[in-house]
């Protein structure tokens, strides 16, 4: 990891790695879509309308898990100012929103015919559009300031501040109100789905895993560039200045 | 340090006493949201008797949250901020006794003003009791993450938009209790001492754990 803290290194890293993720994630995707939709039976109560899981599930994983990415990077930056750390975090915000809010569309795509609206303010939907929230206030506090270190670390005070506040939103709406069910691939005595419909579920969420992780290698790269060509114009100026 | 502590709070409230304009507009903005809230919805008064402590709460934490940036705003303006960084307190102490002069000055006026605003919403009177315990419980933590906010977005441009889209969603977990408190106690049947219990653990983790993140947004925007 300490190797990697030079841009330079992490650049080349890239330049290994992307062929590899992309090849990686067009197959888990192409297997993942057939088995959706080709394999995987439809349910017997839910019918067709089962298969958004297989896109819904996975984007709200990782829409936590972008958020958990955001997290660590963030105690990267404050802690051993690693500058990796702030494009890290930076990047993966707008990446995690675009996560939570397919979740969130997916979701009420699917309540409407089985719940009988787009839209209930039930726990898991509330935590997650608060989480989409926070993902906005991020975007918005790494455009509002100009300077990019004061903005790194303006951006992950407020992604710690979030994370720790993560569970207790979460906890709170769970005693509000509920009507999503509750966890049902990992819990304690196996999970409750059907291994027909576990298989895809279990590729597609590989396949977004990847996606996100070839999102935020690319992202992180054009971040690092436009610093380098900012830099650049800077030296340019102040060049032409003198 | 207690001696300066102390002078430092004295200091604040005396400011925003003899300023005055800031606890008045705070406390009008108040007023006028909930003035308005009946106009939008019609004169149903059991209406606004089921939805009065939802309305009192999310209209305190916009009042709140609206006068917020003057936490540290005036003392980052006029330079005192500077100083305070070099004074022999901690940041952290600084911020949290800044958050708390914004309690007393602002979440205080604001829970006694409570009361007489949710009888205009149709509250029935013997929740008020509970309606001012909820909001002395859980005015302190919005005082305290506010202040991360302020210390966050201090000296940018549209600050204030920014604070509110950083801020409001923490917000969340003090709405629910704080709502949960008053309406337990409206309709029963469960007892309302429990939220309450939860919503003076969420402000005591607030009190201690925010100071800590505004002293560090302080630094960043200081350097």
């Amino acid at each position: 990891m300490i190797s990697l803290a030079n841009p330079t290194r992490f650049l080349e890293l890239v330049r290994i790695v992307l062929p590899w993720l992309t090849g990686l994630t067009v197959i888990l995707f192409a297997v993942g879509l057939y088995l959706s939709f080709f394999v995987a039976p439809p349910d017997y109560q839910q019918g067709e309308t089962v298969k958004i899981m297989f896109i819904h599930v996975p984007s709200a994983w990782l829409a936590m898990m972008a958020y958990t990415v955001i997290a660590i990077a963030a105690l990267g930056s404050l802690i051993w100012r690693h500058p990796l750390a702030d494009v890290a975090g930076k990047t993966a915000a707008p990446i995690g929103a675009t996560f939570t809010f397919l979740a969130l569309i997916t979701g009420s795509l699917w309540g409407k015919p089985m719940w009988g609206t787009y839209w209930v303010w039930d726990a898991r939907l509330t935590s997650m559009l608060v989480l989409f929230l926070l993902y906005l206030g991020l975007i918005a506090l790494w455009e509002a300031i100009d300077e990019p270190s004061r903005a790194g670390k303006a951006a992950a005070i407020l992604a710690l501040v979030g994370f720790v506040n993560v569970p207790i939103i979460k906890f709170s709406v769970d005693w509000w109100n509920t009507l999503h069910q509750p966890a049902s691939v990992f819990r304690m005595g196996g999970s409750t789905i059907d291994p027909s419909l576990l298989a895809p579920l279990f590729v597609m969420a590989g396949a977004f895993t990847c996606l996100f992780l070839l999102l935020h290698f690319l992202a992180m790269r054009a971040e690092i560039l436009r610093r380098r060509v900012g830099a650049l114009q800077q030296i340019e100026a102040q060049r032409a200045a003198a | 340090m207690i001696r300066a502590a102390l002078a430092l709070l004295g200091r604040d409230l005396r400011l925003a006493w003899r300023e005055g304009g800031a606890i008045g507009t705070a406390l009008g903005f108040y007023f006028a949201v909930i003035v308005l809230t009946p106009l939008g919805l019609g004169p149903d008064l059991n209406l606004l008797s089921r939805i009065a402590p939802g309305i009192l709460w999310v209209a305190l934490l916009l009042a709140g949250l609206l006068s917020a940036d003057r936490i540290f705003h005036n003392d980052y303006e006029d330079g005192s901020l500077d100083l305070l960084t070099l004074g022999p307190l901690p940041l952290e102490l600084v911020a949290g006794i800044k958050s708390l002069a914004h309690w007393i000055t602002t979440g205080i006026p604001l829970t006694l003003l409570a009361p007489v605003l949710g009888l205009l919403l149709n509250l029935p009177i013997e929740s008020s009791g509970f309606l001012v315990l909820s909001l002395l419980a859980g005015t302190p933590a919005v005082s305290f993450v506010a202040a991360i906010g302020a210390g966050l977005t201090l000296g940018l441009r549209r600050s204030g938009v920014l604070m509110a889209l950083m801020i409001l969603p923490l917000y969340v977990p003090a709405l629910i209790f704080g709502v949960a408190t008053v309406s337990a106690s409206i309709t029963g049947p469960a007892s309302p001492w429990a939220p309450l219990m939860i919503l003076c653990g969420i402000s005591l983790a607030s009190l201690v754990l925010s100071p800590i993140a505004a002293a560090a947004a302080l630094r960043a925007a200081l350097r």
